[in-house]
């Protein structure tokens, strides 16, 4: 009867870290290096403004133009999450993409256009 | 099947011109040969068309034409077919074969140097003078053959790439390896592309603007042959290198030039290359909704 134990056990464990890894987002993974940065661009009003269409043009496709997404797999960008994310977290995860659910990776922009983006992006919250 | 391909080509371009719904623009480099690490963004359809302008030496003036239609599958896997056609000055207008290529992401975060992994199938005569890749000893002399010949013999190929890609602040400089192999009894051909390429402005201007710079990319590309399994050396190889200009248009139309330069004495002197390329945001949701119209 050891073995079945074992496998139990097993398998216990395997859906535990399975559950542990589903509800870490990909935002808690950003590095500390990452974390701090802030944003260069910040309370620029043109900064701002070349987001908008930076949005328009990238991300409101999937995200809606009112930043809600579709309440199903493109989520709302009007979130606590996002609230209370750092600018160095945004950036790292425009730049990272999110590719095993969806999201692709934007490091073929520009940095400062990231940047953009996330002046656009604390201007609507 | 004497197939008069570029006024079909042509309508579908037009239909797809007048697709209903938002376009986007997508940050796609300006290379025609060389690959980057980016996808078409998943539920996104690209439809590209390239053009090549040659003259070969003891042949005729041709123009040919690949139309390219670009699916994001997935976030880390694209797949695009590409239809493919020329006409040869004197000579006639042909449908030369079709490509199928697969293009995956292995790694789901962001490096220094990006990996994608490219494998194509490709049903195409040899009158096909797109040359979307150079292998093995592809040459001028290849080009000049008339298309009734040419077209008399039919190639089934298996193409892999490994493409590493890196983005360095506001450059792309990417890296293709090339291994090509005819299904039939022929030897595996080799080849290679590497490009670079950055846009003239970072920062985008806030502005719905034309002729903004940062509408506008530079680059440089070079590719050519690395010989095949059987004569593996830069002997009557082709070899070229041909500086980018990219220009992202308004509605999600971006038109691209590269004029190519061949440095060897197999390769061909000039190759004038225009794309066209035109992207219909989220696709698969028309299906999906049911609503019709991109979300």
């Amino acid at each position: 009867m050891k073995v079945p134990r074992l496998s139990a056990l097993l398998t216990i464990a395997f859906c535990a870290s399975l559950a542990l890894a589903a509800s870490e987002t990909r935002l808690d993974q950003v590095p500390p290096k990452d974390h701090a940065r802030m944003n260069p661009l910040a309370g620029k009003p043109e900064a701002v403004a070349a987001g908008a269409l930076l949005y328009k043009d990238h991300c409101a496709q999937c995200h809606q133009a009112d930043a809600v997404g579709d309440g199903k797999k493109k989520p709302s960008l009007k979130t606590d999450r996002v609230r209370t994310a750092t600018d160095g977290d945004l950036e790292w995860f425009l730049r990272q993409g999110d590719r095993s659910h969806g999201m692709p990776s934007w490091s073929s922009l520009p940095e400062a256009r990231r940047w953009q983006i996330i002046a656009y992006l604390r201007s609507i919250q | 099947m004497h197939f008069r391909a570029f006024p079909a080509f042509f309508l579908l371009l037009l239909c797809f011109c007048f697709v209903p719904g938002r376009t986007v623009s997508a940050q796609e480099k300006p290379y025609f040969i060389t690959y980057s690490q980016d996808l078409e963004e998943p539920g996104n359809l690209e439809i590209e068309t390239k053009t090549a302008l040659a003259h070969p030496d003891g042949g005729n003036h041709y123009g040919a034409m690949a139309m390219e239609f670009e699916y994001g599958a997935r976030a880390w896997w694209t797949t695009e077919l590409y239809l493919d056609g020329q006409a040869t000055a004197n000579e006639s207008a042909i449908f030369t074969g079709f490509r199928w290529e697969n293009r995956f992401r292995p790694l789901m975060s962001e490096h220094w140097i990006n990996p994608v992994l490219y494998v194509e199938y490709e049903n195409i005569t040899g009158a096909d003078k797109n040359m979307l890749e150079v292998v093995g000893h592809d040459g001028a002399s290849d080009l000049a053959e008339p298309n009734d010949e040419a077209r008399q013999n039919h190639e089934h190929e298996g193409e892999l790439k490994l493409i590493l890609s890196s983005n360095l602040k506001s450059w792309n400089i990417s890296e293709n390896f090339i291994a090509e192999k005819n299904l039939g009894h022929e030897p595996w051909e080799f080849g290679y592309a590497v490009g670079a390429s950055r846009p003239l402005r970072t920062l985008s201007s806030g502005r719905e603007c034309v002729y903004c710079l940062d509408k506008f990319f530079a680059g440089v590309e070079a590719y050519g042959g690395l010989g095949d399994t059987w004569d593996l050396t830069l002997h009557e190889t082709s070899h070229y290198i041909a500086p980018l200009l990219g220009w992202q248009l308004p509605r999600g139309m971006r038109l691209s030039f590269s004029p190519g330069f061949g440095v060897t004495s197999t390769s061909l002197g000039r190759v004038y290359r225009a794309g066209v390329a035109f992207e219909v945001p989220q696709v698969g949701s028309w299906f999906r909704s049911g609503k019709g119209g991109a979300r």
